[in-house]
């Protein structure tokens, strides 16, 4: 477990129009580790997830104050091209979301809209995104098929290898497995295990034996305030603060 | 009990729009056959050959000829025209509005192109005569003014909010899921526009191409203002030309009815009902395919 800091936001305040959706939120993302965001809803985890790669950049009235730091970099500096950067910090989302093409243009589409045309390195990226997606023995057949002929829990991992075939060094994931069935969930699971170590990930989900089996740290969240932050196993044992403990023990949210 | 009763009340419903749906497609039918009724004579006095491809059209001369071709190529000509001007112009604003503009400009927008589509066509007719014809006359240098061309720029602006406004909807239906995926992959937003969203709504962009040809080949007021009205074959697009529908309404007030001119004005209707399916069976044709190639392989 790497101990540097792939990420960090510094007293990250984000304003919709009039409300302020996240505040002073300090929080690291170790690299190659698992990161969960845990809080009831609406407590800015999802909003908070998506400051990291500037998705709320495409809400129309959001505001942003503090730093988010890529690689001791802050991301919301001036020169630095949104686009750029979702390269480098992928996304997956709630709901599986492949697009309407067959499953080997939906791998091929990062690398396609980033410069690569050659053939047989399209192909060399479809299968080892698939491959790592654990997808590739399940599909390789009909690559060329829909991908919306897919089970959730296949849309759900192709949506993934999309994500690996642009290469990134960061996965968010927005409750990813929240649409899935227990089966997909657990080989989703499996699957986040497998790319840790390539892979920096950050998942938001709303279900804390998830968070305690899939990461290696956790933050809770509640009203838009970080409220703690801790090594998962300490957070689910000894949680230092009231609020943490009573939620991870059922007693709201 | 209450069930039993809940039972007649479904049932009711269940007949009372049968019946509503019958009778729409039972009013088709009559007009149909209206339509072949009266129009079939002339093909059969004139003949089929010689009225798709006669070249000449003198209904009250003495020994008259029917021969419909050159309103054919005049109709085919002006729609064609104008699609591509209104279509490629109409889906480039719905991306505007859709994808672009913010959602103040897009509501205020998108209200008052559809506002377009309520001025009356004789209004538009007289714009394009007294406005647009002489422009056209004097940049283009031509000797009349009243040409295919300009039938075709009024028709296109004529059709543009239906093929504006349907585009929208359709380009706004596209989930946004996927333009979140595209951009997140890194992507920017033009090509997430081109790439995703527009491939998406191929189908609702294609309705929306497909009426706005359907308004343009009825279209008749303004054609019959703008068009030129020369019953000749038109050798390009600044020729005058007459188009189907211009003829019917033009002649219709002067035939007998039952008579020879009578009968062909009808064989024109049914020529243009011809037009009219075959371009929709064509359509209908496409999206069959393409959707099934959107759901087998590749985009």
């Amino acid at each position: 477990m790497g101990d540097k800091n792939k990420m960090e936001t510094r007293n990250l305040n984000l304003y919709y129009k009039g409300f302020q959706a996240l505040i002073n939120v300090s929080f690291p993302v170790k690299e190659n580790t698992v990161t969960a965001l845990i809080g009831p809803s609406g407590c800015g985890k999802s909003t908070f997830l998506r400051t990291l790669n500037r998705m709320n950049d495409v809400i129309e009235g959001t505001r942003i104050k503090g730093e988010v730091l890529l690689d001791d970099e802050n991301i919301y500096d001036a020169e630095v091209d949104p686009v750029v950067l979702r390269k480098q910090v992928g996304m997956v989302f709630q709901r599986p979301n492949p697009f309407p093409m067959s499953i080997y243009d939906n791998i091929a589409y990062g690398p396609r809209i980033h410069g690569r045309k050659n053939k047989d390195e399209l192909n060399e990226i479809v299968e080892k995104s698939l491959q790592a997606a654990a997808l590739w023995d399940e599909v390789k057949d009909r690559l060329h098929k829909s991908a919306l002929g897919l089970s959730g829990g296949q849309q759900q991992r192709l949506v993934i290898a999309r994500v690996l075939a642009v290469d990134p060094q960061v996965i968010l994931m927005d409750e990813p497995a929240s649409a899935l069935d227990p089966i997909s969930t657990a080989k989703l699971e499996d699957l986040i295990h497998q790319l840790k170590s390539s892979y920096t990930i950050v998942i938001v989900t709303h279900n804390m034996q998830q968070a305690a089996r899939v990461s290696d740290f956790t933050g809770f969240f509640l009203n838009g305030e970080m409220i703690e932050y801790s090594v998962t196993n300490t957070m689910f044992t000894a949680p230092r603060i009231k609020q943490t403990e009573d939620y991870i023990t059922g007693r709201f949210g | 009990m209450e069930t039993r009763l809940s039972n007649y009340y479904e049932k009711g419903i269940k007949y009372f729009f049968g019946l509503i749906a019958g009778t729409s497609i039972l009013l088709l039918f009559l007009i149909f056959s209206l339509l072949f009724r009266e129009g079939l004579g002339v093909f059969s006095n004139v003949g089929v050959t010689n009225f798709i491809l006669g070249t000449r059209w003198l209904p009250v001369s003495e020994t008259p000829f029917f021969g419909a071709l050159p309103m054919i190529i005049g109709s085919i000509i002006v729609t064609l025209g104008a699609g591509m001007l209104a279509i490629p112009a109409g889906i480039s604003i719905a991306v505007y509005l859709a994808e672009v503009a913010p959602r103040s400009v897009r509501e205020v927008a998108k209200a008052v192109i559809e506002l377009l589509a309520g001025i009356p066509s004789v209004v538009y007719g007289f714009l394009g005569l007294t406005v647009l014809a002489p422009v056209i006359k004097d940049l283009l240098n031509l000797p009349s003014a009243l040409t295919a061309f300009t039938a075709a720029l009024v028709l296109a602006i004529m059709s543009l909010p239906t093929v504006v406004s349907i585009s929208e909807d359709a380009l706004d239906a596209v989930p946004r899921e996927y333009r979140e995926a595209s951009l997140a992959l890194g992507a920017t937003k033009w090509e997430t526009t081109v790439k995703i969203v527009l491939p998406s709504a191929r189908s609702g962009l294609m309705a929306a191409s497909m009426l706005g040809l359907g308004r343009a080949i009825g279209e008749t007021m303004a054609v019959l203002m703008v068009a030129g009205n020369a019953m000749i074959i038109p050798h390009f697009i600044f020729d005058p030309v007459r188009t189907i529908t211009a003829s019917i309404a033009a002649e219709m007030g002067e035939t007998v009815q039952g008579g020879l001119h009578y009968q062909a004005l009808f064989g024109l209707g049914v020529v243009l009902f011809t037009i009219t399916f075959v371009i929709n069976l064509i359509t209908d044709l496409i999206f069959t395919r393409t959707s099934s190639v959107k759901r087998g392989t590749s985009l």
